[in-house]
């Protein structure tokens, strides 16, 4: 065929049978880790469907309008709802958000804008990395000691108080995490128009970490949305309707609670459409925040 | 108008470290001043003098006198008063990256409380006339964000921003040197149309630029001023021979 005689690239070392074998096993590799985390993200996934599942096909065929609009049925008596129980988790969880957001997001931004380096600073990241280790029932004791002995009654304010405090450290250390990634850039820019430092800190900082920082946000509401001991001792439960802060309050996993430790099987399915409607609650809140929160960033005010 | 910047005996530490010594000039008003040197040579450091934006680093501190016109920026001012009065451009373009482009550029009126909206959008189209900018970005003032923009454009937006709040100074830290030959010719344009009506004192690490656009121009060496003169004297005949060296590229 060819009368020229085949050019042969010279031999180089690195391009070697060595070499080859190595881009073998990358691809195999690359393959291998690409499938693991494949796996696990299903891993993960798997048990979060299998429950909100589970709790369809336990609870939604407890769920009517009567759930939604009246108060328990005493025992013995059919039907009954879970209406107060919803609306005082809104109540607690309203004040909770009142009180921990501001909070934790002052706090976080005292950590990251204005402590940096701070024996101040390292205490108090030091107080919310272990507050945040601290066990719920734990909260709740202590709420109960410091506000429920104090005002001689349990409250809702009670409940709100221990679930705030709960809320602070996730918020505070996802602020100053959120802040530390705004670019030093970005704030010279500001400060070098003669921009205060707080109205950067405002205006400029904050509103660039805002989409983290509002996430933060939801994961605290979200952990505690759903928080049962901390609401034992404080918040208490009652079987009737209430809107006064300063009286006990039912609330949704308080509710579960006692029904499902219940010995009737009525209560028992209460319970499970109870655990199926605050899950969905919590998923409606956190999505509703998210998108209102993304247009607002997007839009961009000032 | 632009007024004219006198520096006596300017001293500047970072922690332990001396960045600046002894530093003494006059920079005229309306016109541009370069200011070359090596890398670390204190430059930088300089020109944030000018501002005070070097104390905003926790560990910097600075001596010395810096007059704008009449007042003495270390003593008669705050150093908010003193940045709207100096307009600064770094060297990498940082537009506020949650603001459209019309709110970049009237950041410094509307975060300063300004909120008369005619005088708003006046200030933000004289702005970014002045920079060059208008009609690359009249169309999407408000649907684009400042950050979507090219690196160029997004740099005579930061421009546009120093502008629009009536600096009588702008000070700029290497304004193209991370830019394109393209962008970079386009923002020697701009400084050479704004330096008759502000005073304009740029870092550059590119001799040519400063020949291009500067009347004067200073060289720095080890945190000291070697040599301040008219640009010309500078690359042409030097008096010191560092300065000499390293403008014909023998060391630095």
């Amino acid at each position: 065929m060819s009368t020229q005689p085949q050019i042969q690239p010279p031999p180089m070392n690195f391009q070697s049978k060595a070499m080859r074998f190595n881009t073998g096993r990358r691809t195999v590799t690359n393959y291998f880790v690409g499938g693991l985390s494949i796996l696990a993200t299903v891993v993960v996934l798997a048990p979060l469907v299998a429950i909100l599942f589970y709790l369809i096909y336990k609870g939604a065929s407890s769920l009517n309008l009567a759930f939604f609009t009246h108060v328990p049925a005493p025992v013995g008596e059919q039907g009954g709802g879970m209406a107060n129980s919803i609306l005082g988790s809104g109540i607690i969880l309203f004040l909770a958000s009142l009180m921990g957001i501001p909070i934790g997001i002052a706090a976080g931004v005292y950590l990251a804008e204005f402590g940096r380096g701070k024996a101040l600073a390292n205490a108090v990241r030091f107080t919310a990395d272990v507050l945040n280790g601290v066990p719920s029932i734990v909260m709740g004791i202590a709420i109960y000691s410091l506000v429920v002995m104090q005002q001689k009654h349990f409250s809702a304010l009670a409940g709100g108080i221990a679930l705030a405090i709960m809320m602070v450290p996730t918020i505070t250390r996802t602020t100053e995490e959120m802040l530390a990634t705004v670019p030093h850039s970005v704030r010279e820019a500001a400060l070098g128009l003669g921009v205060p430092k707080w109205r950067t800190v405002l205006s400029v900082s904050l509103r660039t970490a805002s989409p983290g920082i509002i996430t933060g946000c939801m994961l605290a509401f979200a952990r505690v949305a759903g928080e049962t001991a901390p609401l034992l001792f404080t918040a208490f439960g009652n079987q009737f309707w209430s809107f006064k802060l300063n009286e006990p309050i039912a609330a949704l996993p308080l509710q579960i609670y006692v029904y499902a430790i219940s010995p009737y099987d009525e209560w028992h399915r209460l319970a499970w459409a109870g655990s199926l409607v605050l899950i969905v609650l919590i998923m409606v809140s956190v999505t509703l925040v998210r998108i209102y929160a993304n247009r607002g960033v997007l839009k961009g005010g000032s | 108008m632009g007024v004219g910047i006198l520096v006596e005996d300017l001293n500047a530490w970072y922690g332990s470290t001396h960045t600046l010594q002894d530093i003494n000039l006059h920079i005229p008003a309306n016109h541009a001043t370069a200011l070359i040197g090596p890398s670390g040579c204190g430059k930088s450091t300089f020109v944030r003098c000018l501002n005070r934006m070097h104390e905003t680093n926790p560990i910097a501190r600075a001596t010395g006198v810096v007059k704008m016109g009449e007042v003495d920026i270390y003593r008669d001012a705050s150093p908010v008063e003193i940045r709207r009065r100096v307009g600064m451009v770094f060297q990498r373009p940082n537009p506020f990256p949650t603001m459209s482009i019309y709110d970049n550029v009237a950041s410094g009126l509307k975060l300063n409380g300004f909120r008369n909206r005619r005088i708003l959008d006046e200030t933000v189209e004289r702005s970014l006339k002045q920079s060059a900018l208008w009609d690359e970005v009249k169309d999407d003032l408000k649907k684009k964000s400042g950050a979507s923009l090219s690196g160029g454009q997004q740099q005579r937006m930061c421009i546009a921003r120093a502008l629009a709040v009536d600096p009588e100074v702008l000070l700029m830290d290497e304004p193209a040197s991370a830019l394109d030959p393209v962008s970079t010719s386009k923002i020697e344009d701009l400084i050479f149309q704004l330096k008759s009506q502000y005073t304009i004192v740029i870092v550059t690490h590119n001799m040519q630029q400063a020949a291009r656009v500067a009347e004067n121009t200073g060289f720095f060496l080890n945190g000291r001023m070697v040599e301040f003169d008219s640009t010309h004297k500078i690359f042409t005949n030097p008096r010191d021979k560092r300065t000499e060296d390293y403008i014909t590229g023998r060391f630095g």
